[in-house]
């Protein structure tokens, strides 16, 4: 899945609802597969489908006015379970970004150990965002990792955000973590010899 | 003035990266069929073997049947993630438990039985609920299945430092207050997030009193508020719990490693990013009524009126009409259909022990659905050994065998669309124990007051 990330414009497909958990994101019963492809599929699913399969009105990815690479969702997004099918099921949907004023830690890092941008907003600009993604869905956002910056020119806002600087290395050059323990292996073999 | 997790942070640190990243050194790797088979995979893919092998421990749970382990697994498709575990674990040449075996259980209860879990290490595992391990006075968090990758490929992870949270809870619990309860408090004082970006010690008289079967209860539940873990520091209790266990290292006389363990605490002056004091007369038997963990009332209570906020309110409308509850409802005395004791938050003995308290000598209540999940082979021995099956029995209702099961209804004990249950377990999240089901967490002793009244029922009235 190693892929480089750079600048991203894109319309959004918005979830207002606070503390989404990863149970909501990728309900257990699709946690038995092997590999990690496909779980875009069964995304939301409880939420996305009844029980007889047939979507969901009103449920925003159901609902066609709302596509796109980012989604925008309420507070605390990525609770509970670390399960990093979560994070592989967002990605293979087809978002890159999530934006959100606030996330959980490990769903956070499963989102970018899979190249899956979380952009962390503050409430006045994720309020503002949500309405005007949902009143107006061709409304576009331009995330770019580099400057580190997430801009609504329709709402003539801006905002910086935070990431780890190694972590926006990785992303933007494609590198992920094995690759650098992989290269730090006598350092590992050191410091067992010197706490053993 | 260093903080318990300040000391074991810095000397598991390998190297510092630029800005806040560190290589931290991981003692112990614990893996379940879950989040491992594509961690697996990915190894094999580079081309890379596992780097210390020694430290990886695994064992299936979340799949496997309550009934009849002796059988195959039933759902081909949990059947398959299960033997994937087993021919992995025997690829790699790694340290296996497979169902049915002596040493199987939910890993985070079977690992502390066995001493594979000890203070001073650090310890992860592709799960969130490796919190519990903090209970040891370890640093123990969940990780995902990309981490699992590194830990295999190279023991180490890089981590952020998390800033620190000292909780501390003073005084005595009264009648019928749980660890359990002590947890579903604080998550509901801080909120499902009050927590992240934190690790947390607990400390005070409650937690210094407590069992580590009611520590690992609560710092199981740290990740409940969104902490990385929860760790309480080493002592006696400590000591007593780790003496014997069948793989401690071999290398040490046991008094060496108590003396170091004994060392590992907070200095008197460390100084934490956050400090929280409650009072033990403050916490009585608690239950949840809304979908997050954090949603919670003391059993008498009401339902609280929505927040005022306009999204924050729809959150809360959408979790309690899902609940099918209503604003200043009261709960007790309504009708449950199902009891789930089980799961690593208090699948251990002193959970039976107490649900077996409540039961002993009444009948289970007509209309209700009880299942009674050992969390490992262990526990189910000493079930056996203290004579809590026959009182099971006798109450009407049956002793199963050991596995996640209903916490998360990823084999078939799923609880069905629309029914209430009691639940021992850690999350009461949308379709958390079954499509539609609707959860409502709460202690042993609680669980078992409505197992034998078929009611919401203050275990305190019995």
């Amino acid at each position: 899945m190693k892929e480089k990330f750079n600048i991203i414009t894109s319309t959004c497909v918005p979830l207002a609802t606070e503390n989404i958990d990863t149970d909501q994101i990728i309900p257990a019963r699709f946690l038995k597969a092997t590999s990690r492809d496909d779980f875009g599929k069964n995304l939301f699913y409880d939420q996305r489908f009844d029980a007889e399969g047939n979507p969901i009105p009103g449920f925003p990815l159901n609902d066609s006015r709302y596509s796109g690479k980012i989604l925008v969702a309420g507070k605390n997004f990525g609770c509970g379970s670390s399960r990093e099918h979560a994070a592989w099921a967002i990605h293979d949907y087809g978002f890159r970004v999530v934006i959100s004023s606030f996330f959980a830690d490990i769903h956070r890092a499963n989102e970018l150990n899979n190249f899956l941008l979380p952009v962390t907003v503050s409430e006045p600009f994720l309020f503002a965002l949500l309405d005007k993604v949902t009143a107006e869905p061709a409304t576009e956002v331009t995330v770019d990792l580099p400057s580190q910056t997430v801009s609504c020119p329709t709402l003539n806002l801006s905002e910086k955000f935070d990431i780890d600087p190694y972590k926006k290395y990785c992303l933007i050059n494609g590198l992920d973590d094995v690759d650098f323990l992989l290269s730090k292996i006598d350092d590992i073999k050191a410091f067992e010899k010197s706490h053993s | 003035m260093n903080t318990l997790f300040d000391k074991i942070w810095d000397a598991h640190v390998v190297n510092r990266i630029e800005g806040g990243t560190f290589q931290l050194y991981i003692d112990r790797l614990y893996c379940h069929e879950v989040t491992s088979p594509q961690a697996f995979d990915a190894i094999r893919k580079r081309g890379i073997g596992i780097f210390r092998r020694e430290k990886i421990i695994c064992t299936p749970d979340h799949n496997i049947p309550t009934l009849h382990q002796d059988l195959p697994i039933a759902d081909p498709v949990s059947k398959n993630q299960v033997d994937a575990l087993s021919r992995n674990a025997t690829d790699f040449n790694l340290t296996y438990y497979p169902i049915g075996d002596p040493h199987n259980g939910i890993i985070h209860v079977m690992g502390p039985e066995y001493g594979y879990t000890l203070p001073g290490m650090t310890i992860v595992c592709g799960d969130s609920h490796t919190s519990t391990h903090g209970a040891f006075g370890a640093i123990a968090f969940g990780i995902g299945t990309s981490e699992v990758e590194m830990v295999m490929a190279s023991q180490c992870l890089l981590q952020t430092k998390p800033k620190t949270m000292r909780i501390t809870v003073d005084g005595t619990l009264g009648k019928g207050v749980t660890a359990k309860d002590v947890a579903l408090y604080i998550i509901s004082q801080l909120s499902t997030s009050g927590a992240t970006g934190y690790f947390v010690e607990y400390a005070g008289e409650v937690f210094r009193s407590m069992s580590m079967e009611g520590r690992m209860t609560v710092c199981n539940m740290s990740i409940e508020m969104g902490a990385r873990g929860g760790m309480v520091a080493p002592d006696e209790v400590t000591i007593e719990y780790c003496k014997d266990r069948e793989f401690l290292p071999k290398d040490t006389d046991y008094n060496t490693l108590a003396e170091k363990w004994l060392s590992l605490r907070s200095d008197d002056d460390a100084v934490f990013d956050k400090e929280i004091h409650f009072d033990a007369e403050d916490i009585k038997p608690r239950i949840t009524f809304g979908t997050n963990p954090g949603m919670g009332i003391a059993i008498d209570e009401v339902i609280p009126a929505a927040p005022s906020e306009e999204k924050a309110r729809a959150s809360f409308e959408k979790a309690i009409n899902y609940m099918q509850f209503g604003e200043g409802e009261k709960l007790v005395g309504k009708p449950v259909d199902y009891v789930f004791l089980g799961s690593c938050t208090n699948g251990r003995i002193e959970d039976f022990r107490a649900f077996a308290s409540i039961i002993k000598g009444r009948k289970k209540a007509e209309g209700v659905t009880v299942w009674l999940v050992p969390g490992s082979k262990a526990v189910e021995r000493q079930i056996i050994a203290e004579g809590i099956d026959k009182i099971i029995s006798d109450a009407g209702m049956q002793l199963r065998q050991p596995g996640c099961s209903a916490c998360l209804a990823m084999n078939e004990d799923k609880v069905p669309e629309g029914k209430l249950c009691i639940s021992t377990s850690n999350r009461n999240f949308e379709g958390r124990q079954g499509p539609g089901a609707r959860t409502i967490l709460a202690s042993p002793l609680t669980a078992a007051a409505a197992a034998v009244t078929g009611k919401i029922t203050d275990p305190r009235s019995l």
